[in-house]
């Protein structure tokens, strides 16, 4: 059997004196999609930037096709391993300077053709390309910052409630695309929600409560 | 030189009279400060007169040590200051006086190679206090910048590490921030000198019988060498700053 893509295992997160996670372990299968679920405040957030090593457990391991996150460079690992947060902010002036910092990062030049053509596929006209952050809608900035993630295809898409407080098309518009990007690119997909649609697309639910795991298989 | 440059003690004595003044109106005003400005008047009369025999002998040795010795402890005092203004960023007593020694000491030997002033103690010492106080200020700003921008600006640095952006590529557009935040005195000043102020070093020429022509060659340089420093520090002192907000997972503390 293939080895699971990312393995959390005995995972524990403390914040001071304060248990937010405690004994976390759960296998996740390349291609899959999973969501995550659970009262608000019951640390699943917190799970989720532990798996997209924005913060590290303070027990436990994490690994990633069978090798510690500490072995691997954090750098290289957000890069594949790819968080995407509730409400994102861009940053900067335009949408180029956000749809262009990936290119940046990694020292290439910017595929302008390839930007644009992630554009249309999130329901946004090219001409957005060179428009101000500040002139965009809050559904507009939540699917240019999905771009912003997806422009060098992540192997593992983390989702923190990205569409909780956006409407219904704009929802539509960003199911569609990680439906669509799991199917033919076989990504992975972790998911919080409490979004009844976002919950019926899993291939299983994990639920949270007071940092503890329940899992149920095939609802 | 027609100028008379001696205060006696006489008029000393009734320039506390000024301080009265001011007594007067806090107790009249009830502020409370009286106790305060009493404090400070005497720390000031203290301080000064030991400054002015510690001067007068350094400049009577005129030696290349005892000169040497001198900056540095300027250097170090305003490291510590700069260093009090961190809140807390972790080494910052070192990066300020690595980023404080540096602009200093390119500054200085700018001037002095240049010829804008010589190596005596009586011009060294002073121009080292005009530079190291004002790096001293310029880091602290930057630092104050540093603090508040990164708590400000969290979520688009979270947003740009987890996009795989390394700590310097995460944080860049706060250290332009925070360096322009350190220069802004300096460049604010240089433009309205003359303007708005005749600041210390052309006033104290001028005081001292040179001509206005001559005094605001040495404003010129001393405008300058205030960019040249703050700039350098600033520079120096958020690029080893920013790293502090980081630990070794490349994750934001």
């Amino acid at each position: 059997m293939e080895q699971p893509i990312l393995s959390v295992q005995a995972v524990g997160f403390k914040a001071g004196q304060e248990t937010i996670l405690e004994n976390i372990s759960f296998d996740v299968e390349k291609g899959e999609i999973v969501t995550i679920t659970g009262p608000s405040g019951s640390g699943k957030s917190t799970l989720l930037k532990v798996l997209g090593s924005l913060i590290s457990p303070t027990k436990g391991e994490i690994l990633f096709k069978g090798q510690s996150l500490d072995k691997n460079d954090p750098l290289e690992y957000r890069k594949k391993v790819s968080y995407f947060f509730q409400n994102a902010a861009l940053f900067d002036q335009t949408v180029k300077d956000n749809l262009t910092f990936p290119y940046e990062i990694r020292n290439q030049d910017p595929e302008e053709q390839r930007i644009k053509d992630y554009l249309k596929k999130v329901k946004l006209p090219e001409t957005y390309y060179e428009k101000a952050v500040t002139e965009l809608s809050g559904g507009e900035k939540q699917r240019i910052a999905l771009v912003r993630n997806l422009l060098f295809q992540p192997e593992v898409l983390l989702l923190d409630e990205v569409t909780s407080s956006l409407d219904t098309e704009n929802k539509r518009i960003i199911h569609t695309l990680i439906k669509e990007l799991n199917q033919q690119s076989d990504i992975t997909v972790l998911m919080i929600t409490h979004d009844e649609s976002e919950l019926s697309q899993a291939d299983r639910v994990i639920r949270i409560i007071d940092g503890r795991l329940e899992e149920k298989h095939d609802e | 030189m027609t100028n008379n440059l001696e205060i006696n003690n006489v008029s000393l004595l009734f320039s506390t009279a000024l301080l009265m003044v001011a007594v007067f109106i806090t107790y009249k005003e009830k502020l409370g400060l009286g106790k305060d400005i009493f404090i400070a008047g005497l720390r000031a009369v203290i301080q000064l007169f030991i400054i002015g025999y510690v001067l007068s002998f350094i400049f009577g040795l005129d030696n290349l040590f005892v000169t040497l010795a001198m900056v540095l402890f300027i250097v170090f005092n305003a490291s510590f200051n700069a260093h009090k203004r961190s809140s807390g960023i972790p080494h910052s007593f070192k990066i300020s006086l690595f980023s404080l020694s540096a602009g200093t000491a390119i500054t200085l030997s700018l001037l002095v190679l240049t010829g804008a002033i010589e190596w005596v103690p009586s011009q060294i010492v002073p121009i080292t206090g005009m530079i190291a106080s004002n790096a001293m200020v310029a880091v602290g700003l930057t630092y104050r910048a540093l603090n508040g921008k990164f708590q400000d600006q969290r979520q688009q640095v979270l947003e740009k590490l987890a996009l795989g952006a390394d700590e310097k590529q995460a944080s860049l557009s706060i250290i332009r921030e925070s360096v322009k935040t350190g220069m802004s005195p300096s460049i604010d000043s240089t433009k309205t000198v003359g303007l708005v102020s005749l600041p210390g070093m052309m006033s104290g020429l001028i005081f001292a019988g040179v001509e206005p022509t001559a005094a605001i060659r040495y404003q010129i340089v001393v405008m300058f060498m205030l960019i040249s420093v703050t700039s350098i520090s600033s520079v120096i002192a958020s690029f080893l700053a920013y790293k502090q907000f980081f630990n070794e997972q490349k994750q934001l503390l």
